[in-house]
């Protein structure tokens, strides 16, 4: 639990890298591996400093972080708001049920009135693709995307390699299938530039209609069967299905997607020994992923979520600091 | 247009120095939105002519994409008189071919032929009812007047906001299929053939449409075919900015699409090019790219992007280009205009071929400044414009055109 008192730990001990320059998070496919490593390499140290993502230190105190969500969620934004709290800013939330959004105002509009209430980090969450990056055009404070449609979710993508290099200490030459309902994820097309860029090789996995052929050509593996590729990969991060974005049905039924992809105990049994089960949640448990397998050894499910916090953190530090230098100051 | 030899010049007329410039048949576009009635904070008459002279068009044919769209014989009638008090372009009517736009029954449309009505389109809305169409084409043999359908396929279209491809795909916007054309233009040219009507289908944007059209008119099926200029030049990796004023309709498509468009309108597979001026207000288009509505400012561009593209690339002549802008489209419409013969109307276009200049949509005359090619340089500009003996346009100063005194 967080302690009120914020604890005079050694912060000095992070030092802030020199070749960061970065004011908006707004995706991964625009990251070089080197700005990746770094928000991964903060991350592991903000864990470490708030023992574990649980403890509050004053790094960004006076600082405000604005959830700006027009689409629900629990998890992505408690976790952000978490991430601003641990590091002793405070948090603003905005969600466009009952918004002016509902009355005609722009998207940019509502935006740039949470902004002119003097707020330093704006986190967005929209059903269009590239609404961060309008926001980042559009604003003076910093800009992270917390998913837009199906584009990306670059914490989401970030906290799953940090995951996975915790456990592996390294992501390049590791095997890592996404598998699931690659068409409508946020979370595949992060993490697919994402391990790309540190040397995984990727494998987006499922139904034809839900993984298109034009993966190829951009240079992903492409498969259609789970049980052909389970022996190769080091890594299976299992998405959701989202139900709710279909307009007609990509499968015939949720039982044959469930014969085919659902990752349960026999095909456990035929994946390497030291595999690591990941699943972005929500899971639909039984559809994805049986519950002896979301819960059994392998997952890590869990660590994920904490990790989701450490990487918030990383984000806002690291953009946090790309202001200072210019005329911005907070202190 | 008249000729006279220098002893019997009338003793007031005005001198123009062309010397180095296109003297052509004034531009004809085959379909801008221009609004009025009921969408004026998009584009008014009075501001789209304004638009559609300073790029050199002579007549435009506005579509019927109005509120109320223009569906009755008073409707063309009130446009029609707008239209003759604002000192722009001739103005032509595309009425509706459904009533109230809605794609169910036929508008009347002998009504709207003798009202002065010189196609019928629910465009930019596809057609995409087949017996309506059909009925249409039909129909309209008795009256010698062409059905302009926008060939889009709604069932394979969804949600979509741009072209699908590696690029929508890696952006997880929904996209529009080639197929969802191909398939439009597929139908429409076969009941153009099944009736002998009268059909233009435009603006088309996919390599399947190029292929259907080629087909059909070496059969000898009297079929017409036009493309927007932002589709001989922009591809689909504009969208990577999600900047909505990429967001046009047609999609800008892959490259290998643009580069067939741009042969078949070299090798007159595409008869005509049309400047889709889909004017959107600012408050519209800054909306996120899914609520964005499709649409982009084109009067104003729409040559300098085919001077830039076609002509200077080595791709047309710019007579080829000028049939292709001004030639073809009056014939389509079947009205006056796009020929400098004695006798035809006094519509001239005078453009520099090789003023070299940047696009800035801040200083656009039409009230929508939202263009795709904001920024971009390129090179051939609108100088002059003359409807009916009239300058309506001009980048000279009014001392050029001194009267000469005497003879």
């Amino acid at each position: 639990m967080a302690t009120s008192e914020p604890a005079a730990t050694d912060t000095a001990s992070l030092t802030f890298p020199p070749t960061w320059n970065r004011r908006h998070l707004l995706d991964l496919e625009s990251l070089s591996a080197a700005e990746i490593t770094t928000l991964l390499d903060t991350a592991d140290k903000l864990k470490t400093l708030t023992d574990g993502c649980r403890r509050k230190i004053s790094l960004l105190g006076g600082r405000t972080l604005a959830n700006l969500f027009f689409e629900n969620s629990t998890r992505t934004r408690n976790s952000f708001s978490l991430a601003a709290k641990r590091l002793g800013a405070d948090t603003v939330e905005f969600s466009s049920a009952g918004s002016s959004v509902s009355k005609g105002e722009t998207f940019v509009d509502t935006a740039k009135t949470i902004q002119a209430m003097g707020v330093d980090w704006v986190v967005t969450r929209h059903s269009t693709p590239g609404t961060p990056h309008l926001l980042a055009r559009e604003l003076e404070c910093s800009v992270l995307s917390a998913g837009d449609g199906a584009h990306e979710h670059p914490t989401q993508g970030l906290l799953d390699m940090l995951t996975i290099r915790q456990h592996r200490g390294s992501i390049a030459g590791l095997t890592v299938a996404l598998v699931g309902d690659i068409a409508h994820s946020r979370t595949a097309r992060s993490n697919m530039w994402g391990l790309r860029k540190l040397g995984a090789h990727v494998i987006v996995c499922g139904p034809a209609t839900l993984v298109s052929p034009r993966w190829t050509e951009l240079g992903f593996e492409v498969a259609h069967s789970l049980d052909e590729i389970l022996g190769r990969c080091d890594v299976l991060n299992l998405l959701r299905i989202q139900f709710e974005r279909f307009q007609s049905r990509p499968f015939p039924s949720v039982h044959e997607y469930a014969n085919r992809y659902a990752m349960n105990g026999q095909r456990m049994r035929r994946c390497k020994s030291d595999i690591l089960i990941m699943a972005p949640g929500p899971i639909n448990r039984g559809v994805e992923i049986t519950p002896e397998v979301a819960d059994g050894p392998h997952s890590v499910i869990l660590e994920q979520v904490t990790n989701g916090i450490a990487v918030r953190m990383a984000a806002l530090w690291l953009l946090a600091g790309a202001e200072q230098g210019t005329n911005r100051n907070h202190e | 247009m008249a000729a006279w030899k220098r002893s019997t010049r009338p003793p007031y007329c005005h001198r123009i120095d062309a010397a180095g410039c296109i003297v052509a048949p004034g531009l004809v576009d085959l379909g801008a939105e221009f609004r009025e009635p009921g969408r004026e904070e998009d584009e008014t008459i009075q501001s789209g002519g304004a638009a559609a002279v300073a790029g050199g068009y002579t007549s435009v044919l506005c579509l019927a994409n109005t509120d109320p769209p223009i569906d009755t014989p008073a409707g063309v009638e009130l446009v029609r008189r707008i239209a003759q008090a604002s000192a722009g372009p001739r103005l032509h009517v595309v009425a509706c071919v459904s009533e109230g736009r809605r794609g169910e029954q036929m508008a009347q449309l002998g009504l709207l032929a003798e009202a002065g009505a010189v196609a019928f389109s629910d465009s930019p809305r596809p057609t995409g009812n087949s017996a309506l169409i059909k009925s249409a084409l039909d129909y309209c043999r008795m009256f010698d007047i062409p059905i302009f359908d926008r060939p889009v396929d709604p069932d394979l279209v969804n949600r979509g906001v741009m072209h699908e491809g590696c690029v929508s795909l890696v952006l997880g916007l929904a996209g529009l299929p080639t197929e969802a054309e191909d398939l439009a233009v597929a139908r429409d040219v076969r009941l153009a053939e099944a009736t002998g009507g009268r059909l233009h289908v435009g603006p088309v944007s996919t390599m399947g449409s190029v292929d259907l059209i080629r087909r059909v008119k070496s059969r000898g099926i009297r079929v017409t075919a036009s493309v927007c200029p932002q589709n001989l030049w922009q591809t689909d990796e504009m969208l990577r900015s999600f900047d909505s004023r990429f967001k046009v309709h047609p999609p800008l498509r892959s490259a290998r699409h643009v580069e067939m468009l741009c042969q078949a309108v070299a090798d007159g597979t595409i008869d005509a090019i049309q400047s889709g001026h889909m004017p959107r207000s600012r408050e519209k288009k800054m909306n996120d790219f899914d609520q964005a509505p499709f649409g982009a400012s084109t009067l104003e561009t729409s040559l300098a992007v085919v001077s830039t593209r076609l002509v200077h690339s080595g791709l047309m002549s710019w007579s080829t280009a000028i049939e292709r802008m001004s030639t073809a489209p009056a014939t389509i419409a079947g009205i006056e205009g796009g020929s400098l013969a004695i006798g035809s109307p006094a519509d001239v276009t005078i453009i520099d071929p090789d003023e070299v200049w940047t696009v800035n949509a801040e200083a656009f005359l039409s009230n929508c400044q939202s263009s795709p090619h904001d920024g971009e340089q390129v090179r051939g500009r609108v100088i002059y414009t003359i409807v009916n003996g009239e300058v309506r346009y001009t980048r000279r100063p009014a001392l050029e055109h001194l009267a000469i005194a005497g003879n």
